[in-house]
């Protein structure tokens, strides 16, 4: 049981990674990117082509593709969510729907139905583990996605609150109109935003293909999951989001122990459950469940 | 100016022709089956089913301003009811429809959550109740998981009697459908649905139930959806639920109210019949052909987000079925204000309901 337990918070470290790109997103712009567990499937992809034939590590190929999912974040933000965004709060939705679709079916064009994994490309590091008191096994791939989780989620807090680039981005997430009367240029801000998007977006793509396996349509699962979790981390900060993982991985974990297929119903029901306290004890529904408050004012 | 009061009007005199050709239309379908083949008879019904889906959740989203990307999971209960219902003595026939009822009841204690929730909140949260209820479908042993079952029971029907009752229903749902839909929106309702859409805060600020307006048009579209998914399996006669509760639903449905115009009651059906004909012509294509689709719906968002009939009604001021209201400023000859307004201009400027 305690084991379980470990094994699910540190499965929650992955959910907290997922998470944390569409709250941010979301947070600055108001915009919910259905395209977000596509991008990360596409990341995913993107290692392992860079892998297979080129053998390049997955860990090496980060450095190529991370800076490439920025470009797609800044892109994606200048070309498609400014423009819609324009036309009211649906159309994104819409557009980054369609988005969606788009990048699915390519990859399956692409790379047919087969499931991929990255773990043959990161040699031992799939199954190795240490072992903690009390017998318990955990994997040190999943100790590392839970450090990474930790390290970004604090990182994206110390960038957004110390420095000039992320009191630009959290003015316009405050007040784009004012933002922009005091100098803030608040298309760069969004822009900026949604490369960093996008870069959490690759990295958690990467640990998708690196600690399970991946299809073309592997993308809405993970949009789900980091729906669920950002919406069970809450409104506070973007630790939060890493206490939504987590209980969120808790939920599976007991879900699959009731029942062979509960797994996946485990995650959803936790969800609705915090959704329905959530929507009954404040007045929530109305500011948006995603948003945090992207720190106090310094 | 002042002198001449504007008039209003319902309709325009091409909109009472519309209404005419429109019985004339679905009396031509009722009767089209003794002059087509077997395989035309499927298609017709397939598209009548698409109108279903399209108008249903262009009244959502388009009207009630909830674009939801769950919707699948009415057009999947829809199918799972109606499997059980069969499987529980009932005729097959009336179960489609019984369960169809079923899943309006259902979407009444969604919607009182779900409702509270905007925007992209609300889109991906319906995907939630989706996924949730396709894996809550797979544990019923009856449908033994992803294998699926079947509606054994329409076998019982010769295939020539089947393929012409479901033909008939299927055009009677539609038409009925469409007909509850125009008349809610020409309706009192109407008029609150309407400003609705068009700015809720200033709708609520007059007064205006915003949020049972909303209830009424989730409950109205999770019903037709149910009709479309309990008709779908009438003619699939399997119940796959990995098919069934497949998002590839709702992608349809926003591709075809994009395409025809969201808002609008003729863009619906315009997109309706446009997916149609591409599906007729494209879908042998695959995955080019779904790739196609996406790209289409993002086009459309970004260039074109009133859709074709959205946009060609506010340059020429058409209307066809009309739903509104329409203030019609006489230009006479006393007009020498410098009303250098068309008379389609000024219409389509004021139309509000």
């Amino acid at each position: 049981m305690m084991n379980q337990i470990v094994q699910g918070i540190l499965l929650g470290g992955y959910y907290a990674l997922i998470a944390c790109g569409l709250s941010f997103m979301f947070s600055v712009m108001r915009i919910i990117n259905l395209a977000h567990g596509s991008l990360a499937v596409l990341s995913a992809f993107a290692l392992w082509l860079l892998a297979s034939r080129f053998h390049i590590s997955p860990f090496l190929g980060l450095a190529i593709v991370l800076p490439l999912m920025a470009v797609i974040g800044w892109a994606l933000q200048r070309f498609l969510l400014e423009r819609s965004a324009r036309g009211g709060a649906l159309l994104p939705i819409l557009t980054t729907f369609g988005l969606a679709i788009v990048i699915d079916n390519v990859l399956f064009e692409q790379f047919g139905a087969d499931t991929r994994s990255l773990a043959p490309f990161i040699g031992s590091l799939s199954y190795d583990s240490w072992e903690w008191p009390g017998s318990i096994y955990v994997g040190k791939l999943a100790v590392i996605i839970f450090v990474t989780a930790v390290v970004l989620l604090g990182g994206l807090q110390l960038f957004l609150t110390r420095t000039g680039l992320g009191r630009s981005i959290r003015a316009t997430s405050e007040d784009p109109d004012t933002a922009g009367l005091v100098g803030v240029d608040a298309r760069r801000a969004n822009a900026l935003a949604a490369a960093i998007a996008m870069v959490t977006v690759g990295l958690a793509g990467a640990f998708l293909g690196m600690r399970a396996t991946f299809d073309p349509y592997a993308g809405a699962t993970q949009l789900l999951f980091a729906f669920e979790a950002a919406v069970i981390g809450g409104a506070g900060s973007l630790w939060g989001t890493l206490v939504g993982g987590i209980v969120l991985a808790l939920a599976q974990t007991l879900g699959a122990k009731v029942h062979p297929q509960g797994f996946l119903i485990g995650g959803h029901v936790a969800f609705l459950i915090v959704l329905f306290i959530r929507l009954y004890t404040s007045g929530l529904g109305l500011r948006g469940l995603l948003r945090f408050s992207t720190g106090k004012v310094s | 100016m002042s002198a001449a009061s504007p008039v209003i009007e319902r309709g325009t005199a091409a909109s009472r022709i519309a209404g005419f050709g429109v019985a004339i239309i679905i009396l031509l379908l009722a009767l089209a089956p003794q002059f087509l083949s077997a395989g035309a008879v499927d298609r017709m019904t397939a598209l009548f089913i698409y109108v279903i889906l399209a108008a249903m959740w262009n009244a959502l989203a388009g009207f009630g301003g909830l674009v939801s990307v769950g919707q699948q999971v009415f057009f999947g209960l829809g199918a799972y009811f109606a499997i059980r219902l069969a499987n529980a003595g009932l005729n097959p026939f009336v179960s489609l429809f019984v369960s169809a009822v079923i899943v309006g009841a259902v979407s009444w204690p969604i919607s009182l959550f779900m409702l509270r929730l905007r925007n992209g909140e609300f889109a991906i949260g319906m995907w939630v109740i989706a996924a949730l209820t396709h894996l809550l479908v797979n544990l019923d042993r009856l449908i033994q998981g992803e294998t699926g079952t079947s509606l054994i029971s329409l076998n019982v029907y010769d295939a020539s009697t089947r393929r012409l009752t479901i033909y008939w229903l299927a055009l009677a749902s539609m038409t009925a459908l469409l007909a509850v839909l125009f008349g809610l929106l020409r309706g009192s309702t109407g008029a609150a649905i309407r400003a609705i859409r068009d700015n809720e805060d200033a709708a609520a600020s007059i007064g205006v139930r915003v949020t049972g307006t909303k209830r009424l048009l989730f409950v109205l579209a999770a019903f037709g959806i149910g009709v479309a998914g309990a008709l779908w399996l009438a003619t699939a006669i399997t119940f796959q639920p990995k098919t069934y509760f497949s998002v590839q639903w709702t992608a349809y449905m926003i591709f075809m109210v994009l395409v025809g115009g969201i808002g609008t009651f003729e863009g619906a059906i315009l997109g309706a019949l446009l997916f149609f004909l591409i599906e007729t012509w494209f879908g042998g294509t695959g995955v080019w052909y779904l790739i196609g689709l996406g790209a289409t719906a993002l086009v459309f968002s970004l260039l074109l987000p009133r859709g074709l009939w959205g946009t060609l009604e506010e340059r020429f001021g058409w209307r066809l079925l009309s739903v509104g209201y329409r203030v019609r400023l006489p230009v006479n000859a006393s007009d020498t204000t410098g009303g250098t307004a068309s008379p389609a201009q000024v219409t389509t400027s004021r139309e509000k309901a």
